[in-house]
């Protein structure tokens, strides 16, 4: 698992409360993991701090997984 | 009961009548207060009277810039605000019809807009602190309306919808908004009235006097407490009866 991924992962965990093992690429912040909409709101402002990158609305709507969380922070990390 | 034993709170304008009366009360309760105000030497004064577990943060409120730097000094010197109370305001009163832009925008930005700023830098580290008390002092005439204060009367009724909304939005993470809606209340602001004006105020009245600001305090006090979970999105009005709402 990439840096990335990892850090994405402990971000989740940190805040939804979830185990680990639950936190998978494919894993949905809200039908996965229990997340409320203002869980996903958090969690892109805690990527944004963590990343140092800026997630616009209309991309956020689209990170609905850990994979894609990923793989937005790995393309603006570019 | 409404101990705040090792809580955290902010209050802007505590060097007004009001302001100080709600830091007063809240460190009485046991609170680490923060004083916000723009007379630097009136917070330093209650800040001396009241000894320790006081901070001052002086700042503009009409200054975008400082009141996002008053947000993080104030989360990071007190270590989490977890009361926040929104009592700085301004009046520029005048007959709607000779308002100026710069009257109605002065007391926008002051009033409401700093409040929404504010509110925005400390709500998030509440959210994720799952606890959080948010007060905002708005007024009986953002219901009642007022002849010669609609820009004031529009803040104070922003407020009020301000507060729901937000009320809504963050209940589930145990951080409650609410308003407290003071009638006339024997402060600076209503000494600028003549006697006339304050006589006609009084026939209003059913107690036949102004409320004094450790009134409006013990209110504030109520609903910063762990006792008051349960009330979110609400305006407790203190009024001595005047509006019955």
């Amino acid at each position: 698992m990439s840096d990335v991924a990892e850090r994405v992962k402990k971000i989740v965990i940190d805040h939804l409360g979830v185990d680990a093992e639950k936190v998978s690429e494919g894993a949905s912040f809200i039908d996965d993991l229990g997340a409320d909409s203002l869980d996903t709101v958090e969690l892109v402002m805690a990527f944004e701090e963590e990343f140092g990158v800026e997630i616009p609305d209309d991309a956020a709507d689209s990170i609905l997984t850990v994979g894609d969380a990923v793989k937005f922070i790995e393309k603006a990390q570019a | 009961m409404f101990d705040l034993s090792g809580r955290k709170a902010l209050v802007t304008g505590a060097s007004g009548g009001i302001g100080e009366e709600i830091a007063r009360i809240l460190h009485a309760q046991g609170a680490i207060v923060g004083l916000h105000g723009t007379r630097v030497e009136k917070l330093e004064t209650l800040a001396n009277e009241l000894g320790e577990r006081v901070h001052i943060f002086p700042a503009n409120l009409s200054d975008r810039a400082e009141v996002k730097a008053l947000g993080e000094k104030a989360e990071a010197d007190l270590g989490g605000v977890d009361i926040l109370v929104n009592n700085a305001g301004i009046t520029k009163d005048g007959l709607f019809v000779r308002m100026s832009d710069d009257d109605w925008d002065a007391v926008l930005e002051v009033n409401l807009t700093a409040v929404f700023r504010l509110t925005r830098e400390l709500t998030h580290p509440m959210m994720r602190r799952r606890y959080g008390r948010i007060i905002n002092i708005t007024s009986i005439v953002g219901v009642t309306g007022n002849p010669g204060q609609a820009n004031y009367c529009a803040s104070k009724a922003g407020m009020i919808g301000f507060t729901k909304s937000l009320a809504q939005e963050i209940a589930t993470r145990n951080v409650t908004v609410n308003c407290v809606a003071p009638g006339f209340i024997e402060s600076a602001m209503t000494g600028k009235l003549n006697d006339k004006q304050k006589d006609a105020i009084m026939g209003a009245i059913p107690m036949k006097r102004m409320g004094t600001g450790a009134e409006v305090a013990s209110a504030v006090a109520y609903l910063a407490s762990s006792e008051a979970a349960y009330m979110t999105g609400q305006t407790l009005h203190v009024n001595g009866g005047m509006a019955m709402i």
